[in-house]
């Protein structure tokens, strides 16, 4: 196609350097485009962004507080990309982390006396199963009734925060609190730390399961048919795929790492539920599962980034920035890898070569008009 | 017993109306063959333009200009992606929401939870609120209500009785075919975006400016979705879409008022509500247990290109 100038034709073949490159040039883009709007609400975005770097990646400490913020996110990011990678617009991660985190908080603070790896072993499952089975929901509907997942997804994210603000505000409300948390879980079930480094040892369930999923969707009968069906639904219907088995199971097992989310939160950040609990990370999962190319192991690394994002967003409140300049943030990156991924399935040249072809068309007519003169002249 | 169901009518008519805009916004949009999931954060960029513009110069007329630019801004950007550089939909679309909510945090920050001066004020229309019962619940309302009276049926007419808007439906069916006869289906796409992201960034100012007469972050709390899907429920028909939004906002009015009758059960459950009655019409209206949907535009969804035809 060509407008003006500018030619544009279709790229066949995406080289992998182009794959890394290209979402990294538009994340600098979209930082560059935060900075005119940290400007016009009256700061100076380098002593922002450098303060923001400072606090949480230049210091163990800091490295450290990241990882524990990215925690739930990395879940949340492998949770949305092992849907979207079967065009499953899942986006209630947020939702299922909630309902994981009532499961399985529920159980650790009233189950029974267990020792306390057994406990942390059936939280873990109580969780993943709370949310696995609410992400069914909107799996079952989607794939029995054909109705729309995203929005459905959306939906009960709003009524499982509800539900999850009525135990919190009600029956689960911890005694003398005013605010809408509950009793601290037992001693025994915090995740400990990794040795003295004060690495929350949630990271390696994550990176274990983000490399499970990884040799899953590429080595395994399962991940080549999901992959069969984000590329052509219909021909996946035709090699007789049973498209309907495969949404309830992925689906499920997107709901199932989301709610795992909640566990890590609970028994390795904030040792209690309380209302609010996801505060957006299942949104914030989007982004980085975008950002990731529904890669999971990509995920760990971008989460951990993200996690240091929303952490040092406190510190330059201090500053007077309002905190929510991470999700702006993460907003406008978003916007603009979009917008990148364009320039990777498309080449955009400027079509000068073009019009010197015309001109020198041009003159090869005058030759061929003087030509024909000539030639009317002998005759 | 009059005064109290003339209370929940008003109060659904207003309720309705806030997401009426956005869902007739996103009608001309689906039927221009671009589906547009990120109305929510459109509404809350809507929402907080208005308040900021509002709260710094009491200027109503002022606002609702600036809601309409900041609206038409967002809707360029989003034809951008979508028709230019043909980004998937959905994803652009759920970009737009994590981008509206995170830069209207951002900007309205400083204004939260602070009351403005000037709101839009309920007006009655002589005569005709005159009428007992009718004239409280329908003429007695503010000035984007009764816009809304005005843009229903205009709406329906200028889809079903113009050309244009036989040009619009083709649009959504088939892009193709209007290429060919040579009209520019780019520039329309545009058109009809930007037009839809207006009407989504009015629906957010109904919140900020006329509901309530302050900011605060997240305050559509999933109105933008409940309008999206009542695009579906409506059959891409404005007055369906009516009829939807007097069914969401009676339910939810109902349930806000049950809470004072009722107060044994949590206020939680009833904010549930909407939400529940929202899925449940999307599954009683677009379950394929039904009669195909033959209304759904057919290219919707599908990024026009003119090598692919």
């Amino acid at each position: 196609m060509i407008i003006g100038a500018i030619q544009i034709e279709k790229k066949h073949m995406v080289p992998l350097r182009d794959k890394i490159l290209n979402p990294i040039v538009f994340v600098l883009l979209g930082l560059t485009f935060s900075s005119i709007l940290i400007i016009a609400v009256g700061f100076n975005p380098i002593k922002v962004f450098s303060k923001m770097i400072s606090y949480s990646f230049l210091n163990l400490r800091g490295i450290n507080g990241s990882i524990r913020a990215g925690l739930p996110l990395m879940f949340c990011g492998i949770s949305v990309s092992i849907a979207f990678k079967m065009n499953l617009n899942n986006i209630g991660a947020e939702g299922q982390y909630a309902m994981g985190a009532i499961l399985g908080g529920a159980f650790a603070l009233f189950g029974p006396e267990l020792p306390f790896s057994v406990r942390l072993i059936v939280m873990f499952l109580l969780c993943a199963a709370g949310g696995g089975l609410w992400a069914l929901i909107a799996a079952a509907l989607k794939a029995y009734w054909n109705v729309n997942e995203t929005i459905v997804s959306l939906m009960l994210n709003y009524v499982a925060l509800l539900f999850m603000d009525y135990l919190c505000y009600g029956p689960w409300m911890a005694k003398n609190q005013t605010t809408a948390i509950s009793e601290s879980i037992p001693k025994g079930m915090y995740l400990p730390n990794i040795g003295n480094t004060g690495i929350n040892t949630g990271i390696i369930a994550a990176i274990i399961i983000a490399i499970l999923l990884y040799i899953f969707f590429r080595h395994t009968t399962v991940g080549y048919q999901v992959g069969v069906i984000r590329n052509s639904l219909k021909s996946a219907e035709y090699a007789g795929i049973n498209v309907k088995k495969y949404i309830l199971i992925v689906m499920g097992l997107s709901g199932t790492i989301a709610g795992l989310a909640g566990f890590v939160q609970i028994t390795g950040v904030v040792h209690r539920v309380q209302a609010q609990l996801p505060s957006g990370s299942g949104y914030t999962g989007i982004v980085i599962a975008y950002l990731s190319q529904f890669n999971p192991i990509v995920v760990i690394i971008v989460s951990v980034l993200f996690g240091g994002m929303e952490n040092s967003s406190a510190a330059v409140q201090i500053m007077g920035v309002p905190s929510q300049i991470a999700t702006m943030l993460q907003g406008s990156i978003m916007v603009f890898v979009i917008a990148g991924e364009f320039f990777n399935h498309y080449k955009v040249t400027l079509n000068r070569s073009n019009r010197g072809k015309n001109r020198n068309n041009r003159g090869e007519n005058r030759i061929n008009k003087e030509n024909h003169r000539k030639v009317r002249g002998v005759a | 017993m009059t005064a109290f169901i003339i209370s929940i009518c008003t109060a659904a008519i207003v309720y309705a109306v806030s997401i009426l805009y956005a869902a007739i916004g996103e009608i001309f949009t689906q039927r221009a063959g671009i589906m547009n999931l990120g109305i929510e954060g459109i509404m809350l960029m809507g929402a907080v333009s208005g308040f900021l513009t509002v709260y710094s110069t009491n200027s109503l007329k002022l606002a609702l200009l600036m809601v309409i630019l900041v609206g038409a801004l967002l809707g360029l950007i989003f034809a951008f992606f979508t028709v230019t550089l043909r980004a998937d939909q959905t994803v652009c679309g759920m970009a737009f929401l994590i981008f509206g909510s995170g830069l209207s945090g951002f900007i309205g920050k400083n204004v939260t939870g602070i009351a403005s001066a000037v709101k839009f004020e309920k007006i009655e229309i002589p005569l005709l609120s005159q009428i007992p019962v009718i004239g409280d619940i329908f003429f007695k309302q503010d000035i984007l209500v009764y816009l809304m009276y005005l843009i229903v049926p205009l709406s329906m007419f200028y889809i079903y009785k113009t050309k244009p808007g036989m040009i619009l439906r083709a649009l959504g069916e088939n892009p193709a075919a209007l290429d060919a006869a040579g009209i520019n289906i780019f520039f329309l796409r545009y058109a009809y975006v930007m037009f839809g992201c207006a009407m989504a960034a009015i629906s957010g100012a109904c919140i900020s400016l006329s509901y309530t007469n302050f900011w605060n972050e997240g305050m559509t709390g999933g109105k933008g979705w409940i309008a999206f899907s009542l695009v579906a429920f409506s059959r891409w028909n404005p007055v369906g879409a009516v009829l939807g939004a007097l069914l969401f906002g009676g339910i939810s009015i109902i349930g806000i008022n049950m809470q004072i009758y009722l107060p044994g059960i949590p206020s939680q459950f009833y904010s549930m509500l909407p939400y529940v009655a929202t899925v449940a019409a999307l599954i009683i209206t677009t379950g394929s247990f039904r009669r195909k949907h033959t209304e759904e535009p057919a290219a919707l969804c599908q990024s026009y290109d003119r090598e692919n035809r």
